[in-house]
């Protein structure tokens, strides 16, 4: 198979590939978007007059699996990038679709999960915990939508036979994304989940 | 100058990435049983922030490569990330600490 020719390459002063030195600036200005939410989170953490609170509602054993889920989709991410890198585009396709799919899997369970608590009256109007979750954890869904787009979009390429070891940077990029996506979902599983 | 290609290809095996993920998977496990054994509960919160942020921090060095590529993008993502736990420390003791402004005043 015939793969695509590799992107041009633009080195910086300091020798670095500029696009993976932008995407890591970018990667900075998300840590303070998401710090800025978790801080707000837990200023008003406990400060809800009326229920639903987050004992009453918040499942542990489900959200531990989603947690699983997407650390498991990191590791088939970083498989992903070294079968592109060693040009085992079998192999590459493969882990970037399941890379994709797990994302798709965790999304399926933020959605399950909103759902019920919608049922069980928490919704963003409901109090201060309502609108500060939903806010915090929705922005880390619509983070993991589009990263499982990305992915996919990726994979579509590969299956298109335009993706090969030439274009292991783009990959090793997407995987910086989806990386920095789930060690914000570390972050939340702990601040939000565990300590209540 | 190093070479930018090497400084920024020497990424770790398939065989390292299986052992992080089975540490954190490990890690993941202790967290939930942590949170579920009443013994713990004292030490809970410092317990879970520590097991959280050794997640964190191999996740980033292993598999966001930061281990083996160039110490600038350490910096990028470093510095920032700072500037946000620092925000947030700082909210914390603003909102929840006994150390105000006003309790000095108050005091005085």
């Amino acid at each position: 198979m015939t793969h695509a020719a590799p992107a041009a390459v633009h080195h910086t002063s300091m020798g670095l590939d500029s696009r993976k030195m932008a995407f890591w600036a970018f990667i900075g200005s998300e840590c303070l978007l998401f710090g800025s939410l978790i801080s707000t989170y837990l200023i008003y953490k406990g400060k809800s007059v009326v229920g639903p609170y987050p004992h009453e509602i918040l499942n542990i054993p489900f959200t531990s699996v989603s947690t699983f889920d997407l650390l498991m989709s990191s590791l088939m991410m970083v498989l992903a990038l070294a079968a592109v890198q060693r040009g085992d585009m079998k192999w590459g396709k493969i882990w970037l679709f399941s890379t994709a799919l797990l994302g798709m899997v965790f999304i399926g369970g933020q959605v399950i999960e909103f759902t019920e608590f919608v049922h069980k009256g928490l919704t963003l109007q409901t109090n201060l915990f309502g609108c500060t979750f939903f806010v915090l954890t929705g922005t880390h869904g619509a983070h993991v939508t589009v990263g499982v787009l990305w992915l996919l979009t990726l994979w579509v390429r590969a299956l298109q036979g335009k993706l090969g070891p030439g274009n292991a940077m783009t990959v090793e990029i997407t995987g910086l994304y989806w990386h920095f996506v789930d060690v914000v979902w570390i972050v939340i599983f702990t601040v939000v989940y565990l300590i209540q | 100058m190093a070479d930018p290609e090497v400084r920024e290809q020497a990424h770790p095996t398939a065989d390292v990435y299986l052992r992080v993920a089975a540490v954190l998977v490990i890690l993941t496990v202790l967290e939930v049983g942590v949170f579920y054994v009443p013994a713990f509960h004292p030490v809970l919160v410092p317990v879970l922030l520590a097991l959280s942020a050794i997640k964190f921090t191999l996740v980033v060095m292993f598999y966001m490569h930061l281990k083996a590529d160039s110490k600038f993008f350490t910096f990028l993502f470093g510095a920032p990330l700072l500037l946000a736990v620092g925000v947030m420390v700082a909210l914390m003791f603003l909102f929840y600490g006994t150390l105000t402004l006003r309790g000095a005043a108050g005091a005085g």
